[in-house]
């Protein structure tokens, strides 16, 4: 039995893979493209396991027509899903058709060999093909998942090797994002929204009426939902900007003015003990004879995606069917959610994948898809295509959650490490829109909860799933004696929140990698050598030790400058991944990262150059998050509205790098997209110590942090 | 609306626009050069880059019709004949990118300074590129590949 869920919803070889009749193959699945390059990494499996030409290799674009339902592309669970279904497939298929050849060339299957589809015999001069043999049927047959696959070490000796179709469209201009989508009769269109969450739209100037009717500029309003659409795109945004001014909105409710973290600290909260990574229902209470004797307290604010492109759709209203082009991360729970807000039959929706700029996480994609569906239904026949704008898509998206963990232990009188408990304080991560009987689906639409009669958003269940939210990478890979975890879902905080790259992990990682080294100078032994003592995975000890040895040489006796490292292995099961940053802090108090050296485990590596771009980029973008970024907000609004107001890393910090990544060929697949990030906070955080002597336990570390931070210390 | 010309990628454009309609929209939705990005809206990400006599400027914020008699070269128009330019070879091979968004402006901004610059310093290349910002990490692929590209042009010199 598979415990693959995309094999379980999809256990026919016909749904992800066939033949056309023209030399190629179609490769159908249910992952998306936002920016990772799964589908390189998937087209190179069907071309391995097939040993096909990889320009015979289709990727086909998912929409709720054809795909594999795969669910959601999250959580660095893709190889493992797609990846592993799409090989048994593969190999289920080479099976087939070589008992298929061997009947056709009259000879023994052992005696075939295969040469970029072509199939021949060393006992005969007879040959054939995939496409001869399977004639454009269907297979009609399950999967096999124990069909026997190429072993990882055999991959990579092809001759031809994959590397994307999409980067040559993307040098040259042509790669077409969502944006770029172009059907007969276009409209362009705007959201026009409120303040804030918390508004309601009291009314609408009159004389706006007659500005827009002049310009030719439609209205569509549906509650306090409000939007433009028209011809020509500059003359919509001025419309979405005029009516912008003119609409009155009630405040429903401010923002709460305490700071958030004495709001993580102190609102309603409902707390688990975690055990395996798992929360249970269980009295929490520390063991009394081991009381912690060194504590501290991590925070990092509320953060945001901030994806480069503004989250945008299309969409067209006909004949009673919606079809939508979304950028979203889950096409069929979209299309469900979107089922349920429109009492719409599934298959009267059509939702076709296409790509935004990288996403990251839960962006704006699947609340851009509703704002194009309700201008689409509100105008039947037009093709809308719905783009937020660059401020839309700061203050709106949904965030990251701002976070508090508090970490205590004991040290003995041995100097080990006795006890040892990590309680973290959180909003949700994930409030996607999953529709069902929890009401969840188009609750968590942002349009919904501004339609009349509004549908407003329930507080998200807790999450339960085994490193799930908040609790990722709570339980440290350290065999810590007496461990207690605490996970703490506090309820009634300022702003919506979903979930970004690793959700909790990175700053649960953050906290311990930091407590970690804390303790280490408690007890004076090397950072590295206590996190090697206690640990036992030798996979994990061998990432550790490889970016040891690289930055043997690096000299950070240098007057503010330090190096510092950081481990973890993603959810405790997936790639293991150690960092070692080399950098220093100047004299306006930036933090100048000089060199980052990263080693990872992620099992059998299908895409070399797609695993060292995760890594890299996974690390840039978590140096950006803790050395730059907080959302601001006053009682009213959120101040951080564009790149001047919610800067990020550019390329004036973007230290050399040095990747290293553990060849295990015959290993399975370990997702790597997120495993790298936070290490490296911790790996910053434990630098700064030793360039400035300060310990950074409230993210983000910009000068006027640590400038504050200095003066108390 | 008010009519003028353009002189987009090596040709001449009739265009019909707004006074004050940027040239981001002009080249996207009116010559269907959809190669440059709108991002911001307002210069700060670099993702509509384009040349405009030479120099790298961001097409989302100023006047098409500010540009008439100006040579503007899009990501389109660094190709000539299909055949990639040096710089896009170089981001091909390192595969410098990862969604891709902001690649063209990426390109655009490297353009421009090597036409300037042919031999520029780490320096001037950072200083380059500052404005354009990536949200995926690939700075240090899209900085390995303008490397390479330097040493293969230093070894066939």
């Amino acid at each position: 039995m598979t415990k693959n869920p995309s094999l379980l919803k999809n256990p026919g070889i016909d749904s992800w893979i066939s033949f056309s009749m023209d030399g190629l193959i179609n490769v159908r699945i249910g992952k998306v493209d936002i920016g990772q390059k799964i589908s390189t990494a998937i087209a190179r499996i069907v071309s391995e396991e097939l040993d096909l030409d990889p320009k015979r290799i289709m990727m086909v674009m998912p929409d709720t027509i054809l795909s594999p339902n795969e669910g959601m592309t999250s959580g660095s669970n893709s190889m493992e899903e797609a990846g592993n279904a799409i090989r048994l497939a593969s190999a289920t298929i080479r099976e087939i058709l070589m008992e298929l050849a061997a009947r056709e060339l009259n000879t023994s299957v052992a005696s075939l060999e295969v040469t970029d589809g072509t199939i021949s015999s060393r006992e005969t001069d007879r040959i054939t093909n995939y496409w001869d043999l399977q004639e454009g049927r269907l297979f009609n047959k399950a999967i096999n998942i124990e069909a026997k696959v190429k072993p990882g070490n055999l991959y990579g000796k092809s001759q031809t090797r994959y590397s994307g179709a999409d980067i040559t469209n993307i040098v040259t201009g042509s790669y077409k994002f969502i944006q770029d989508v172009n059907l007969n009769s276009m409209l362009h269109a705007r959201p026009v929204r409120p303040p804030n969450i918390n508004s309601k739209l009291d009314q609408i100037e009159v004389e706006v009426e007659g500005y827009l009717k002049k310009k030719g500029i439609t209205l569509i309003r549906n509650g306090s939902f409000l939007a433009v659409a028209g011809m020509d795109e500059y003359e919509v945004i001025k419309a979405a900007n005029t009516v912008k001014r003119s609409a009155v909105w009630k405040q429903l409710r401010k923002f709460e003015s305490a700071s958030i973290f004495e709001q993580l600290k102190n609102n309603k909260r409902i707390s688990f003990k975690v055990l395996d990574g798992i929360p249970i229902e269980a009295p929490i209470a520390a063991d009394k004879k081991i009381a912690p004797n060194i504590k501290a307290t991590y925070s990092r604010p509320y953060v945001m995606h901030a994806s480069i492109a503004p989250s945008a759709a299309v969409a067209k209203f006909e004949e009673n069917e919606l079809e939508i082009w979304t950028h979203s991360q889950g096409i069929y729970l979209l299309r469900a959610s979107l089922a349920e807000l429109f009492h719409m039959p599934d298959d009267k929706i059509k939702i076709y994948h296409r790509s935004n700029s990288g996403c990251y996480g839960h962006n704006g994609a699947d609340d851009a898809a509703v704002d194009a569906a309700l201008i689409a239904k509100a105008l039947p026949g037009a093709a809308i295509l719905l783009k937020w704008t660059r401020q839309d898509e700061h203050a709106w998206e949904p965030y990251s959650s701002a976070m508090v963990m508090e970490l205590s232990a004991n040290i003995d009188t041995k100097s080990k490490i006795g006890s040892w408990k990590h309680s973290t304080f959180s909003d949700t991560h994930v409030s996607r829109p999953k529709p069902g009987q929890k009401g969840l689906g188009a609750a968590n639409l942002l349009a919904s909860r501004f339609l009349d009669p509004p549908i407003i958003a329930k507080p998200m269940p807790p999450n339960k799933m085994k490193h799930g939210g908040i609790h990722r990478n709570l339980e440290p890979l350290y065999g810590f004696e007496n461990q207690l975890l605490i996970k703490n879902l506090v309820r009634n905080l300022p702003h919506r929140t979903s979930a970004l790259r690793t959700l909790g992990a990175y700053a649960n990682i953050f906290a311990i990698e930091s407590f970690i080294d804390e303790l280490a100078e408690e007890i004076c032994v090397d950072p590295v050598e206590l996190r090697l003592n206690y640990l036992s995975d030798q996979r994990a000890k061998a990432c550790i030790k490889a970016v040891v040895k690289e930055i043997a040489d690096i000299d950070a006796n240098q007057p503010n400058h330090g190096w510092g490292i950081g481990f973890a292995q993603y959810k405790n099961s997936k790639a293991y991944t150690a960092v070692a940053v080399h950098l220093m802090v100047n004299e306006a108090a930036e933090i100048k990262l000089l060199k980052a050296v990263i080693a990872a485990d992620a099992g059998q590596i299908i895409d070399e150059k797609g695993v060292i771009a995760q890594l890299e980029g996974g690390f840039i973008q978590a140096a950006s998050w803790t050395i730059y970024e907080e959302i601001m907000y006053d009682d009213e609004n959120i101040l951080s509205i564009d790149w001047e107001s919610y800067p990020i890393i550019g390329f004036d910090n973007i230290p050399d790098f040095k990747t290293i990544l553990i060849s295990m060929p015959d290993e399975p697949f370990l997702g790597v997209g997120e495993a790298v990030c936070g290490p490296a906070a911790g790996a910053i955080g434990n630098a700064v110590l030793k360039a400035t002597g300060l310990r950074v336990r409230q993210l983000p570390m910009t000068p006027s942090n640590l400038r504050s931070l200095a003066l108390k210390t | 609306m008010i009519d003028f010309t353009l002189h987009v990628n090596r040709k001449n454009y009739d265009v019909e626009a707004m006074s004050d309609t940027p040239l981001l929209f002009v080249l996207r939705n009116n010559l269907n050069l959809t190669g440059s990005k709108l991002g911001c809206g307002s210069e700060q990400c670099g993702a509509c880059a384009v040349l405009v006599d030479g120099e790298s400027t961001f097409s989302c914020a100023i006047a098409a019709s500010s540009l008439v008699g100006k040579s503007i070269i899009t990501i389109e128009g660094v190709s000539e004949n299909g055949t990639l330019s040096a710089i896009q070879k170089a981001f091909l091979t390192e595969i410098a990118a990862q969604c891709g968004y902001c690649t063209p402006g990426m390109i655009i901004a490297t353009t421009a300074l090597f036409d300037k610059n042919p031999s520029p310093k780490k320096q001037d290349i950072l200083k380059a590129l500052q404005k354009h910002l990536c949200r995926c990490g690939s700075h240090a692929r899209i900085l390995t590949a303008i490397n390479n590209m330097q040493s293969d042009h230093s070894q066939n010199d």
